[in-house]
C-alpha cells in the first residue's frame, strides 16, 4: 500500500495506491494550511480506506520546488512516517506531477508555479514519455520562455498560477503556446505515485526538499561579498 | 505499582533541534540537541528560513538519536510531546508535523507544550518543585515572571514591555563588534572589567515586575555615539560591565520583590539568559540571603532542549491533555494554565 502526499504548493494531493490501483485519492485547492490539514486527511483517507499506518508498504512526497513551507510540511510528514515504520521513500519533483497533467500531449509540457516579482518555477518536460528537457529551476520566466521559444516546441502549459502568467506566454510563444483545462492544472497524488515507480529509493535522514533557490539572507551575503571583493 | 512513563520530547521552536526521553517527567534518559549556531553566525542572527531548512535536515536523525540513547523502541513509550508554540512559524512547524507522523505511526497520544512551561519544567529534572513556586524565565524571547501555585497554574506577573532580555543583549553585543550570539561575550567582558559605565535602571511604575530593556539599550547606543563624537575611544569592558550591572540589578531586585510579594517556597530561573553568569551569581546571593530555596538548571536544561519539552508534556500527559492530528504550529501561543 503505498501513500502518497504533495502539499508543495496550496492544492494538497493525496492517494492510497495498491497494486497500481487507486484506492482513494483527494485533492484539494482551498487555499488551507497544511500543517494544520494534512495530517488529519491523511488520517480521514487511512481510515475510510481501512487502512492501518502498519499496512503501508511505501510513501512517495513532492520534493519541491514550491512553497518553502509547504513543500517542508509534505516531506517532513513523509519522512517521518517513512522512517518511523521503516518502509521505502521516494521524491518526485513537484513541476513533474504537475507536468504529469499533459501526459500524451505531442510536444512540451510546461509546468507552472508563479515565484513572484516576474519568476517562477519551472521545468520543461517531453509530453510523450515526460522525460525532462529543461530541468527544474527558479528563472526569470520570460527569459526562459524565449529560449524555449528558439526551439519551436508546441508547449503545454499547466499549473494553478497559469492565468497569472497568460498574456506573457501568449505575447512570446504565440501559436505554439496551449494551455491545460483547469481540471488538468493541479498536482494528483495518483500521478506522483506514478511517477515514483522510476524513481530511486531515498536514504530517509538525508533527504531534503528541493528548494531551487537559496533563501534571501544568502543571496544577500552573496551580494555583499561580491560588494566587498570588488 | 505504577507502570514508569517514558515521553518523547521534540522541540524544533528556534534555532536547535531536539529530541529526547524523560522517565515520569523527571529524569532525562536522552537528551539530543543539534544546534545550529554556526550557521547563523555569518547573518549576526537567526534567519528564519534557514532555521526550517535545518530543522527538515535533522529531525529523523535527532529523533532516531534520541530513542537509541534511551534505548527504546517507540511502543515502549507512553506519549510524544512536542512545542507547538511560541516561536518560529517555520521552524515549529518542523516539529510539529514531525511529531503528529511519528504519534499516527505509532499511535501514540499526542502532547503540545508551550515552549516557557517548558523552561520551567526543566528544573523538575533537577529538583521537584515546591509551591507557590516564583520562576523568571530570561531568554533571547522571553523576560517573564511567572507564578505557580500547582502544576499547571502558570500566572505571568511581570513581563517584558518591548526587547527580551536576550535581544538586548544581542544587540549591545552588536555595536560592541562582538560575534553572535552576544551574551556570553558580553557576561565574559563585564567580568573582565573593574570600571563599569553608569547606565540607568529602568525599573518602571512602583510595584511593578514588568521589565523595560529598549531604553537601557539606547542608553548603550547613545553613549557609544557620543563617544565617538567626541573623539574618544569607549573600552568595551566598562561598557559590557555597565550594561551588565543594569540588567541585573534589575532584574535580580524585582524577582526578590515578587519572591517576598507572593511568598514563594521555590525560585527557579530558565532560559538561555539564565546561564549568564553574573546574573547566576546575583541571584543565588540574593535568595541565599533571603532564605528562598533557588534552582537554576545546569546549561544544556537552560538553553532550548526537548527534555523540558518531554518533562512539561508528562505532567500534561498525566493530566489527560491530549491533541490530535490537527494540531498546528502556534508562533504567539499564550501561556495558559493546564488546570
Ligand atoms: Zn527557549
Amino acid at each position: 500500500m503505498i501513500l502518497g502526499i504533495d502539499t508543495s504548493n496550496s492544492p494538497l494531493a493525496i492517494a492510497l495506491v495498491r497494486d497500481d490501483t487507486v484506492l482513494i485519492e483527494e485533492t484539494q485547492n482551498l487555499k488551507i494550511n497544511h500543517s494544520l490539514t494534512a495530517m488529519p486527511a491523511v488520517e480521514e483517507l487511512m481510515k475510510k480506506a481501512k487502512i492501518a499506518p502498519g499496512d503501508l508498504t511505501r510513501i512517495v512526497a513532492a520534493e519541491g520546488p514550491g512553497s518553502y513551507t509547504g513543500v517542508r510540511i509534505g516531506l517532513t510528514i513523509a519522512k517521518t512516517l517513512a522512517w518511523s515504520l521503516k518502509i521505502p521513500l521516494t521524491t518526485v519533483s513537484s513541476l513533474k506531477v504537475l507536468a504529469a497533467n499533459g501526459q500524451g500531449f505531442n510536444g512540451m509540457v510546461c509546468p507552472v508555479m508563479d515565484a513572484r516579482r516576474g519568476t517562477a518555477f519551472t521545468a520543461l518536460y517531453d509530453g510523450r514519455n515526460l522525460e525532462t528537457v529543461i530541468s527544474d529551476r527558479h528563472s526569470d520566466f520570460k527569459t526562459f520562455l524565449e529560449q524555449v521559444h528558439t526551439h519551436g516546441w508546441p508547449v503545454l502549459f499547466t499549473g494553478i498560477d497559469l492565468e497569472i502568467h497568460r498574456p506573457l506566454i501568449e505575447e512570446i510563444l504565440g501559436d505554439l503556446a496551449h494551455f491545460a483545462p483547469f481540471q488538468n492544472r493541479l498536482p494528483r497524488a495518483s500521478n506522483l505515485i506514478a511517477l515514483a515507480a522510476g524513481e530511486e529509493v531515498k536514504e530517509v535522514h538525508h533527504t531534503v526538499p528541493e528548494y531551487r533557490r537559496i533563501t534571501e539572507a544568502e543571496a544577500n551575503l552573496a551580494k555583499m561579498d561580491e560588494g566587498q571583493s570588488r | 505499582m505504577n507502570k514508569d512513563i517514558f515521553v518523547l520530547g521534540i522541540e524544533t521552536s528556534c534555532d536547535e533541534t531536539a529530541a529526547s526521553v524523560v522517565k515520569n517527567g523527571t529524569e532525562i534518559i536522552s537528551n539530543v540537541v543539534a544546534s545550529q549556531i554556526e550557521s547563523h553566525k555569518r547573518f549576526g542572527g537567526v534567519v528564519p528560513e534557514i532555521a526550517s531548512r535545518h530543522h527538515v535536515e535533522q529531525i529523523t536523525i535527532v529523533i532516531e538519536e534520541a530513542l537509541q540513547q534511551a534505548d527504546l523502541t517507540p511502543v515502549q513509550l507512553s506519549a510524544v510531546a512536542v512545542t507547538e508554540g511560541p516561536g518560529l512559524v517555520g521552524a515549529l512547524l518542523v516539529g510539529v508535523n514531525a511529531a503528529k507522523a511519528f504519534a499516527f505511526a505509532h499511535g501514540l497520544p499526542l502532547v503540545g507544550v508551550h515552549h516557557i512551561a517548558g523552561h520551567i519544567y526543566a528544573n523538575r529534572l533537577e529538583q521537584e518543585m515546591e509551591f507557590p513556586l516564583l520562576s523568571l524565565v530570561i531568554s533571547g524571547g522571553h523576560t517573564e515572571l511567572i507564578l505557580m501555585k500547582e502544576h499547571g497554574d502558570f500566572k505571568v506577573i511581570g513581563e517584558t514591555r518591548d526587547d527580551a532580555a536576550g535581544e538586548a543583549y544581542d544587540k549591545v553585543a552588536r555595536t560592541l563588534n562582538l560575534p553572535y550570539p552576544g551574551g556570553p561575550h558580553i557576561d565574559r567582558l563585564a567580568h573582565q572589567s573593574i570600571e563599569a559605565v553608569d547606565f540607568p535602571r529602568i525599573w518602571l511604575e512602583e510595584g511593578s515586575y514588568d521589565f523595560s530593556f529598549s531604553g537601557l539599550k539606547s542608553s548603550v547606543l547613545n553613549y557609544m555615539h557620543n563617544m565617538k563624537q567626541r573623539g574618544e575611544t569607549p573600552v568595551p569592558e566598562a561598557v559590557a560591565a555597565g550594561f551588565q550591572n543594569s540588567v541585573v540589578e534589575v532584574v535580580t531586585e524585582k524577582t526578590l520583590r515578587a519572591a517576598r510579594e507572593y511568598c514563594v517556597k521555590q525560585v527557579i530561573a530558565a532560559g538561555g539568559v539564565a546561564a549568564n553568569k553574573g546574573l547566576r551569581r546575583s541571584l543565588t546571593e540574593t535568595f541565599e540571603k533571603e532564605n528562598i530555596p533557588f534552582f537554576i538548571p545546569p546549561l544544556p536544561l537552560c538553553t532550548d532542549n526537548a527534555a523540558m519539552i518531554a518533562a512539561a508534556g508528562t505532567v500534561m500527559f498525566e493530566k489527560g491533555l491530549i491533541g490530535d492530528m490537527a494540531m498546528n504550529g502556534r508562533p504567539g501561543m499564550p501561556l495558559n494554565s493546564w488546570i
